[in-house]
């Protein structure tokens, strides 16, 4: 039954596309009196302003308090210290501050209104064609559907490519989709909420040299507001000193820490001593991170995954890195930077076929209405395999795979209010947002999501750092965040079967979390049976 | 096979019967490369050799893009120490290097092949994802379009592959 869906699938995905291909070369032309640029049909989640020169995610509020944060410490520092310091020590604190200060937010912008390094969806034709090559590599000799993995060598190192269901592409290296965005990102570091935008391949510069400017800034203002602390209790004794010094100081440790702000009382110079000390260590620390990853040209991604550790073999090394560090801050600073190729200010014309119509979210090339049926029927079918199946697994299961559920579940609420989910992916998306509020225990968790192991195959370095402190700090969690994509993705054979081969694994996670091997086989005796149950 | 004269032609009288795909090579990294490997599927159309020295000569440009060396350097610390404003103001050597190249392909194109009834398309256009090759069928004569409509077409889409897209970031 499914091998018969699958390919009832195919075939009329086929169609569609060639009919698409072969009508625009010979469709007359036509003449559009408002012409559309690219921007306004592009497929992910963005959002564009002045005509498509600024390109941003769509959510922004966070965006937004940075830069007021930023703004109000460094008009409060302007405004109180600088004017006494410039007169008691030297001119040169405010130009060397002010100059700090317009090359942080110059790169902040930078960072947040460039494309990060968006990788354009494939064309009909481009996807028509890799189906056909999957179809080719994985012949028909058995009811498994193919598993969606190109296995490349890169410097020795062999590297899986994994296929966007979104993007219709294998994602070259290094690339992952961000389900915020809904895009693939070309050397994707992490979703950034704090520049509001993803950080990839062409503003991860920008980026570092925002964080790197920013640490230096707190250390020069909190310097300098600790010495006019200082020089004014030696005029004037030390508690005056502090009475004069306004609530304006738990200012300065606000855009810092970036919270403990409500908590702060003005006066209470031990507490902001104290939160002053780890709010500069934070970001300090945040710019260390990333000077490191730099330096062995890695991703915060494949740094959080552990993708090239030594922990994955002898043999694992990053086949990236160009071999020494000075030459990895090099290519990462100054390397040439690269082109935007989403070409988002072009004109769209009427006969390019990539150009499908904006859709709430979801990505529709390709999906026709019947493709989607199908769709449905196949997920209500796994879905109900799904269930009893984990019946039958979860006591086995429930114990090793708790901690991974507790990490990715908090991802999972963060994503899903964003996700307009299709009726097909609805039985299984909507039931973790009732279980959000209590942090998750065992069962009820289990029985929301797919069948458990699956979580790390799903949640492939789909990673949202909500916080940079959280992710500088415990760089060894596993945000294993299982996304919820478009229909296509939603649990089909194709996502859940190549588990069972040994492949579909590895995905950083530890061994002593469980022991894939036994469960796998296990699963997919299982599937096996139930498919063929749910076949009859 | 007719032969066509040039790419306008072509596109008048043919029609689109297939796409062949040259994919990316990562054997040497993620710096773009496409396989040199000959497609079968233009065989009957083309010399193997004249198809891998176009590819190679392509890869050769964007490795020149892509080199980091004391011109990226000079560019990038010029960049940095404005704080990256300069990038609006300053076309960057990828930008140019790409300029050369859709100029590179659209002379390859008219001089190699479309004579055979091929397109070569701009990586660029593609996400740098994929060499495409359209393979064009004779119709003998230019099959149903009326001609007047036609020379918009051929005219509009031949501009569009000449721009290079994408050439600049957020100008």
């Amino acid at each position: 039954m499914h091998l018969g869906l699958s390919e009832s699938m195919r075939d009329c995905e086929y169609s569609q596309i060639s009919t698409r291909t072969s009508t625009p070369m010979e469709t007359p032309y036509k003449k559009k009196t408002p012409k559309k640029r690219k921007w306004q049909s592009f497929p992910g989640r963005n959002k564009f302003y002045c005509n498509g020169r600024i390109m941003m995610a769509k959510q922004t509020g966070v965006f937004y308090l940075t830069l007021v944060l930023i703004l109000v410490t460094c008009g409060l520092f302007f405004t109180f210290d600088c004017p006494y310091l410039a007169v008691e020590l030297t001119p040169a604190i405010p130009v060397i501050g002010g100059a700090l200060f317009l090359f942080v937010l110059g790169t902040l912008l930078r960072t947040s209104f460039s494309d990060p390094g968006v990788l354009p969806r494939a064309t009909p034709d481009e996807a028509a064609d890799l189906e056909r090559q999957i179809d080719g590599a994985n012949g028909s000799t058995s009811y498994r559907p193919p598993p969606r993995t190109k296995e490349v060598v890169i410097n020795g190192q062999t590297v899986k490519l994994k296929y966007c269901f979104t993007c219709k592409i294998f994602r070259p290296p290094r690339t992952s989709h961000c389900s915020l965005c809904d895009n693939c990102v070309e050397r994707f570091d992490h979703h950034c909420p704090w520049v509001g935008n993803c950080v990839g391949r062409r503003n991860y510069r920008f980026f570092y040299m925002f964080i790197l400017s920013l640490s230096f800034l707190t250390i020069f203002i909190f310097a300098f507001v600790i010495t006019h602390v200082i020089i004014r209790s030696h005029r004037n004794g030390f508690l005056k000193a502090l009475k004069e010094s306004p609530a304006r100081y738990p200012f300065h440790i606000v855009s810092l820490l970036l919270c403990a702000y409500l908590s702060l009382t003005p006066g209470d110079t031990v507490l902001e001593v104290v939160v002053c000390f780890f709010s500069v260590w934070s970001i300090v620390g945040l710019s260390g991170f990333h000077t490191y990853l730099i330096s062995s040209n890695q991703t915060t991604n494949e740094d959080i995954k552990g993708s090239w550790s030594s922990k994955r073999g002898k043999d694992n090394y990053n086949p990236y890195s160009h071999g020494n560090i000075f030459t990895n801050c090099c290519a990462a600073l100054c390397g040439p930077l690269p082109p935007s190729l989403i070409d988002r200010r072009g004109f769209l014309q009427s006969d390019t076929p990539q150009l499908a119509p904006p859709t709430n979210g979801i990505a529709m090339y390709g999906a026709t209405q019947s493709q989607q049926s199908h769709m449905c029927d196949q997920d209500q079918c796994i879905q109900s395999t799904k269930f009893v199946l984990q019946a039958a697994a979860s006591p086995l299961l429930q114990q090793s795979v708790e901690p991974i559920i507790l990490a990715t579940c908090p991802d999972d609420g963060g994503s899903l209010p964003g996700r307009t989910s299709l009726s097909a992916g609805e039985p299984c998306n909507s039931l973790p947002l009732v279980g959000q509020p209590t942090p998750p225990t065992s069962n009820p968790n289990l029985s929301c999501h797919e069948p458990p192991e699956m979580l790390p195959i799903h949640g492939h370095g789909h990673l949202h750092n909500h916080g940079h402190t959280l992710q500088q700090q415990d760089p060894g969690v596993h945000h294993h965040h299982h996304h919820f994509l478009t229909p296509e993705e939603v649990p089909s054979p194709p996502g859940i079967l190549p588990c069972g081969s040994p492949m579909g694994h590895n995905h950083g996670m530890p061994a002593s979390f469980y022991n894939p091997a036994s469960q796998d086989s296990l699963h997919e005796d299982s599937v096996r049976g139930l498919v063929k149950l749910s076949s009859v | 096979m007719r032969h066509f004269h040039n790419l306008h032609e072509m596109r008048h009288s043919a029609s689109l019967a297939n796409k062949v795909f040259i994919q990316r090579d990562y054997s040497q990294g993620t710096a773009c490369r496409f396989q040199t490997k000959f497609p079968l599927e233009l065989n009957s159309r083309m010399e193997q050799a004249l198809f891998e020295e176009t590819v190679k000569t392509l890869n050769s440009y964007y490795a020149e893009a892509e080199k980091i060396g004391g011109q990226s350097y000079l560019e990038g610390c010029l960049a940095c120490a404005t704080a990256y404003v300069i990038f609006l103001c300053l076309e960057t050597r990828y930008e140019k290097v790409l300029k050369k190249i859709s100029g590179y392909i659209q002379e390859q194109n008219e001089k190699i092949f479309a004579p055979r009834g091929l397109l070569l398309t701009d990586p660029i256009e593609r996400g740098m994802r994929v060499i495409e090759v359209s393979v064009f069928e004779d119709h003998g004569s230019g099959s149903s379009t009326p001609s007047s409509s036609c020379h918009s077409s051929g005219g509009s889409s031949s501009s569009s592959n000449s721009a290079a897209p994408g050439a600049g970031d957020a100008r």
